[in-house]
Order: structure tokens, then sequence, then C-alpha cells
């Protein structure tokens, strides 16, 4: 028996020594992938390619005509689509930038020791469960500015409510608002499992150095927690980009194209049976965001620092 | 906590990106279209899911029923304007149309590939049905609807009483139209009622003007479909989106022109708040539902153009019922029968029980009654004394589905009616390119 094993042992040692890492064969055979290749592939790969292919048609759902670029020569000139352009930007930047601020706040509010703080936690996560086109159909009832409860309760009190979903300066901004009311349970959700998670000692060391509470959260909370900031800011922003749900039920991209964004353009495309031209918008949409988020990742990713 | 940027998941993300906006259209719930019920044949009905569409559609499916027991139709609802048609063209594509259902004659008619989508009907269907209606359900020689309602006309209602008071007559051109407003606004009424939460109600200075244009040139019709013509170099064309802009600029409409629907600015017209409402006169029906003390203070004329001689109505045909193409075997026949009662005498009379008419039929054998209200009797009227002309969506399959958005802007002060024109000629192009026409 002994010898064998000193047999043995010189072989495997001598493996990583030669140079050549035997890759570790998986446990499963490559076919148990399928199911999920196939689901994969039909469900996301093939529509996603055949969409490429169908920018550059104009298609029914019998005929398409090859176009070349022409949807995309269209699509450009879209006088509504700077506008979308523009307001997806704004709406994406200021819904995730205000979900950061306010998230962070929340979440190192309701992780301290206050009172009620699960009732707390629990009311401010439920906008997040509630869907979002019944959010805007009430909210759109709400801001109603003459019958509206909004501009009641600010009669009361002497002021005279804007036409919050109708005056065109102030539409986009009112579904932001919105937007963040009830996006904002999911970022303090994720802050406060970010904050949570640093471990206590940090904060023993810094207080025996002297650190105040503004010290502590700006050299100990904000840094540690950066894995949470990079989460709130891409999938808000992610959200944002292609938000669509909410600005639909509230103000359709109206008035007139005041409060359009990408994606409701494209849907308005698609309604108005432009296919090919809506295909085209998709097309860009998906290319925009990917340019966007992606590199955004990779800098978020690259500043996070290990507990 | 930490994010995973590595590629399989980017792609999957951004599959759901790209397939996600369209997949996000799909038609609601589907109701089974047909059912056995105790050995009779049920089709369903998809109709307008309003109030007033879905008792008129009622009302005929009692009389039908009664006239043919074996035979039981079930209502669906479909939401109006832009909504309604993709619902309607996403149904029709994926073959889920129920077997019968009510929709627009003329341009929007051809845009759901009625040779695809709907099946052909033959003279023991349509034989009743008035010669001037064919063009508007018709591709080449073959048929494929029957008129549901009354023709009517696009222009304004007015409130009688409030013209009495102010001792106004009805104004035969844009210059009276605009010396009236004057009047009525001084007396601290809104002259003008705009409703854009319902936004296609803003179009009506534009569409409700046609006869305008073509009463000064003839040919527009046909030059517009050959790109030959456009809203924005044209100055009577263009004066449908300028007359909207002037009503903006003045002041005339009312202060909640932004937040209201079509049944606020009917309740406005009937209170005398509003003096004239640029409206579909087919609309009688909403005024009925939320008014209906009122509807004898109401009355209708024509949006006036620069000449008080060629002063006319542009009118509208009916929407027509159609069968969807996938219906077969009984439901077909059944569907069939249905149709046929709606194009005939017996048809007419159902429809005018539940909703009053608001101009002629297009149907041999049906007459007004005596006691229509004063909005139908001024758009017969004009159907008598031959002052109208059909629509633009009538004479051409170029439509843009901007339109709506286009007037609400202008009407709002958000872009001048010049500009406004234009963006809707560039909207027309998408249209015809996607129809194939030709010159485009």
């Amino acid at each position: 028996m002994s010898t064998t094993l000193r047999q043995a042992s010189p072989t495997a040692t001598s493996r990583p020594a030669r140079g050549r890492p035997r890759t570790r064969r998986s446990p499963y055979p490559g076919w148990f992938y399928l199911p999920a290749a196939v689901v994969y592939g039909v469900l996301f790969l093939v529509p996603t390619l055949a969409s490429f292919y169908f920018a550059l048609t104009r298609w029914t759902i019998f005929t398409s005509e090859f176009i070349g670029l022409g949807n995309f020569v269209q699509f450009f000139q879209e006088p509504a689509l700077t506008k979308g352009f523009v307001n997806t930007f704004v709406y994406a930047a200021l819904t995730s930038g205000a979900k950061v601020v306010l998230g962070l706040a929340l979440g190192m509010l309701l992780t301290s020791q206050i009172m009620g703080r699960g009732y707390l936690r629990a009311v401010i996560f439920f906008p997040v469960l509630v869907s979002t086109v019944g959010v805007g159909i009430t909210f759109r009832v709400l801001m109603n500015p003459t019958k509206g409860a909004i501009n009641a309760a600010l009669g009361v009190v002497g002021i005279d409510g804007p036409g919050w979903l109708v005056d065109p300066s102030i539409a986009l901004l009112s579904v932001a608002a919105v937007d963040i009311w009830k996006g904002v349970g999911l970022a303090t959700l994720i802050y406060m499992a970010g904050i949570v998670s640093i471990p206590k000692e940090y904060y023993e060391a810094a207080r025996v150095d002297g650190a105040g509470s503004w010290t502590l959260f700006r050299n100990l909370i904000l840094p540690l927690s950066w894995p949470a900031t990079s989460t709130v800011v891409t999938l808000s922003l992610i959200g944002g980009l292609r938000s669509f749900d909410l600005i639909w039920s509230m103000t359709r991209g109206g008035p007139g194209f005041t409060s359009d964004v990408i994606a409701s353009v494209i849907y308005k495309q698609y309604q108005a049976g432009f296919y090919g031209l809506s295909t085209a918008g998709n097309v860009i949409l998906f290319i925009a965001v990917t340019a966007i988020v992606l590199p955004l990742t990779r800098f978020l990713a690259r500043k996070e620092v290990e507990l | 906590m930490k994010l995973s940027t590595r590629s399989p998941r980017w792609l999957a993300l951004a599959a759901v990106l790209v397939v996600g906006p369209v997949a996000g259209c799909s038609a609601g719930s589907l109701g089974s279209s047909e059912e056995e019920s105790g050995g009779g044949t049920t089709i369903t009905w998809l109709t307008g899911v309003d109030e007033t569409a879905q008792a008129t559609a009622e009302a005929i499916v009692a009389a039908f029923e009664d006239a043919n027991p074996d035979i039981t139709v079930k209502l669906d609802g479909k939401p109006a304007g832009g909504e309604g048609d993709n619902l309607v063209k996403t149904r029709l594509q994926t073959g889920t149309m129920p077997d019968v259902f009510d929709y627009n004659s003329g341009s929007l008619f051809q845009q759901i590939a009625p040779a695809n989508n709907l099946a052909p009907l033959d003279d023991s269907v349509v034989g009743a049905v008035d010669d001037t209606f064919f063009p508007q359900v018709s591709v080449d020689s073959t048929v494929y609807g029957v008129p549901y309602g009354t023709a009517f006309g696009g222009g304004v209602m007015y409130n009688k009483k409030v013209f009495d008071q102010l001792g106004l007559t009805v104004p035969t051109t844009w210059a009276e139209f605009m010396s009236n407003s004057e009047v009525i606004k001084a007396a601290g009424i809104a002259p003008v009622i705009q409703t854009y939460q319902d936004t296609w109600t803003s179009q009506l200075f534009v569409l409700g003007d046609f006869h305008n244009v073509a009463a000064v040139q003839p040919t527009w019709a046909e030059d517009y479909t050959a790109n030959q013509a456009e809203y924005a170099t044209d100055p009577v064309a263009m004066a449908g989106f300028q007359h909207l802009q002037d009503v903006h600029d003045a002041g005339y409409e009312n202060a909640d022109y932004a937040s209201t629907k079509l049944e606020d600015g009917m309740r406005q017209l009937a209170a005398g708040t509003g003096a004239m409402y640029p409206m579909l006169s087919a609309n009688i029906t909403t005024l009925q539902s939320v008014a209906p003390e009122a509807v004898a203070d109401i009355g209708f004329f024509a949006l006036p153009g620069d000449d008080a001689a060629s002063n006319g109505l542009t009118a509208w045909f009916p929407n027509a019922v159609y069968i969807a193409k996938t219906t077969e075997g009984e439901a077909l026949e059944a569907s069939k029968k249905l149709l046929a009662f709606i194009a005939s005498p017996e048809g007419c009379e159902a429809f005018g029980s539940a909703s009053d008419p608001t101009g002629p039929y297009l149907v041999e054998g049906c007459e007004l009654p005596a006691d229509v209200p004063p909005v139908t009797k001024d758009v017969q009227t004009y159907f008598d004394e031959d002052k109208q002309s059909p629509a633009l969506e009538f004479l051409s399959p170029v439509k843009g589905p901007n339109l709506e958005q286009i007037t609400v802007e202008i009407g709002s002060g958000i872009r001048s009616a010049a500009d406004g024109a234009a963006l809707y000629d560039e909207d027309v192009e998408k249209q015809a390119q996607q129809l194939g026409l030709e010159g485009w």
C-alpha cells in the first residue's frame, strides 16, 4: 500500500509543474446544456438576430421588402426622435440619480435604530410591488389639474398647482417623479443590504480613531457600499433608458410629443403599422443602451473595493 | 454584491431590450369565438367598448336574435382611436379576430390588408347597400363590409341658446367665425371647446376643413396621393392648421382644454360655458348620453373657409361591419346573416332605436325618423342641398398616424401651424411608403 501511495504522489504534484493544466472536466456531459440553449436560442438569439435583418426591410406579417438602410435614415430624420432621445436621457439620468441619493439616505435611515423600523421598511418597499400601469393610471387621476387630489391639497394651503401632466414643460418631470416614488423602494433595499454587510469592526475602529458621523459616512459607508451604488445606478439607468409603461399610461408621450421617449416613439411607429421602421428603432435602442451601460458597468466595477 | 458583467447575461438582457417594446403590445384576453350552445351557433362581434357603442350593438343583436333564434351573438369591446386601430391590426394579423367586427371605412379600411384578412361578401349580403358606399369598403371589385350607422359630418357643434342671446348667426366664412368668437369671449364664455385628453378630437380643424380645400382645388386628393401636393407648401390646404393656431393665439379655447375629455367638452357645450365645439356630428350620441336634456339646444354647422359661396360640409361615410377571414363554416354563415340584417331596413330601425341617426343611412329603404336631433337635421340639410363633399380619408389612402399629436401641439401653442403642417407631411410619407404607393 505505501509503495503505491509514494508512487502516485509525484505524478499528482508534477502535473501543474509540467505546465499543461488540464481543464477540469465538468461532471455533466455537454448535452445537459441543450434544453437551456434551445430556449435561449429560440426566445432570445433568433429574434434578436432576426430583428437585425428585419430592420433592413419594410415588412408586414406577410411580406417584406429589402430596403437597405432606408429605415435607419428615416428613423434618424424623425423630428420626434431628437426629442425622444433627449427625453430618454434626461429621464434616465434624473430617475437613477434621484434613486441613488434617496435610496442611500433612506437606506441609512432604515438601518439605524429608529422606531417602527420594520413597518417603515415595508411601507417604502410597497410601491415596488404595485403594477406600473396601475400606478400610472392612479397618478394620472391624482395629477389632474382641476379635479386631482394633488392640486386640491395644494389649493388648501393656497398654492395654485400646475397642470402636472398637461403642461409641456413639466410633464416629463412629473412622470419621472412618479417613477422615483415607485422605484426608490428597491434602491433602498439594495442599499440596506449593502450597508448591513459592512462589518461592525470597521465602525468600531473608525470610532476609536475619533471619526464623527460625517467622516463615518464619507470614508466608510460611501466607499464600502459602492457595490450597492453601482447596482442601483445600472438597474435604474437601464430601466430609465427603456422606460415605457409608466410614460405611456400617464401621458402617452403627450401633450403632443413633449414627453415622448425612444420606446414610445418606437411603439407609436409599430402601432401605425411601420413595422420595419420600428424594428430599426429597436435595434438603435439596443445599440444605444449597450453603448451607455456596458462602459458604465465596467467603470463602476473597477471602482469597487473589497470588503 | 458584485455585479457580473460577463457577456452571456448581457446578451440575454440585450435580447430582452430588443424584443421587449414589441412584445409589449399583445392583444388582450381573447374569448373563444365559437361555442356551441344548445345546437345553435354563437358568434362574437367586436365593437367599441364605450357605453354608446355597446348599447347600439346590443339593440341590433336583440333584434337580430329575435329574427334568428338559432344564432347567438356575443359582444366584445375595443378602445377607440389609435389603440383600437392597433388592436384590430394585431388581432387580424395574428388570426385572433372575433368573427365580426366594426371598423372604419375608407383609408383605414385599406390599411388592414382587406384581401388577406377579411371575408369577401356577395350580393345576398350587400344587396341593399347604397352604391356610393362601395368604394369605401372594396378592394378592386370585391366588397368586404356593410355600412354601420349613418353618414355624418365634420364641423362645429354650437350652443344655439348662446348664439341667440348674443345675437349671433352661423358663420359662413372664417372671418365671421373669428368675429363671433370675439363676441362670445367678451360675454365670458369660452368660444371654442377643445379636449386634448382625447387627442383625436384635436384633428377636426384640419380634417373638417377639407371641403374648403376641395372647393378650391378639386384634384387635390389625387395629387396628394401621387405625392404632387402637400400641406406645408399649399396655403389653401394649410388653412386648417392655421385656423387652429389662430384660435389658440387669440385665447379662444376653454381654459382646461389640455386636461379635458370628449365627455367634459360635451358637458361644457350643453351647459353653455363653451359655445362651439369642432366635432363629428356622429358624436351627438355622446351628448345624448352625458346631457340628454340639452340635445335640442345644440346645432351644427360646417367649418367655414374663406369663401361664403362654396361653404359646405366635409362628410364622413359610416364605419362598416366586416367578417374576419378566420371565420369559417357555420360561424361564417351566421356572420353573413348578421351583416345582411345590419344592411336592411330592420337593421336601420334597430340601430335608430338605440342611437339617433346622425345623417342619412346608406341602405335602401331606410328613412330618417321625423324627430331627429337638430344636429342631424342640420347635417341632413347639407346633404339635401348637396353642399357636401367626402373627407380626405375617403379619397386618399394617405393618412399619417401622428396628426392628432401634431394638432394637439398646435392647439396648445407648443408648435406653430407651419411647423406642424411640415411635420405632418413627413408623417404621411412613411404611411405612403408602407402602403407601397407610387411616387413616394
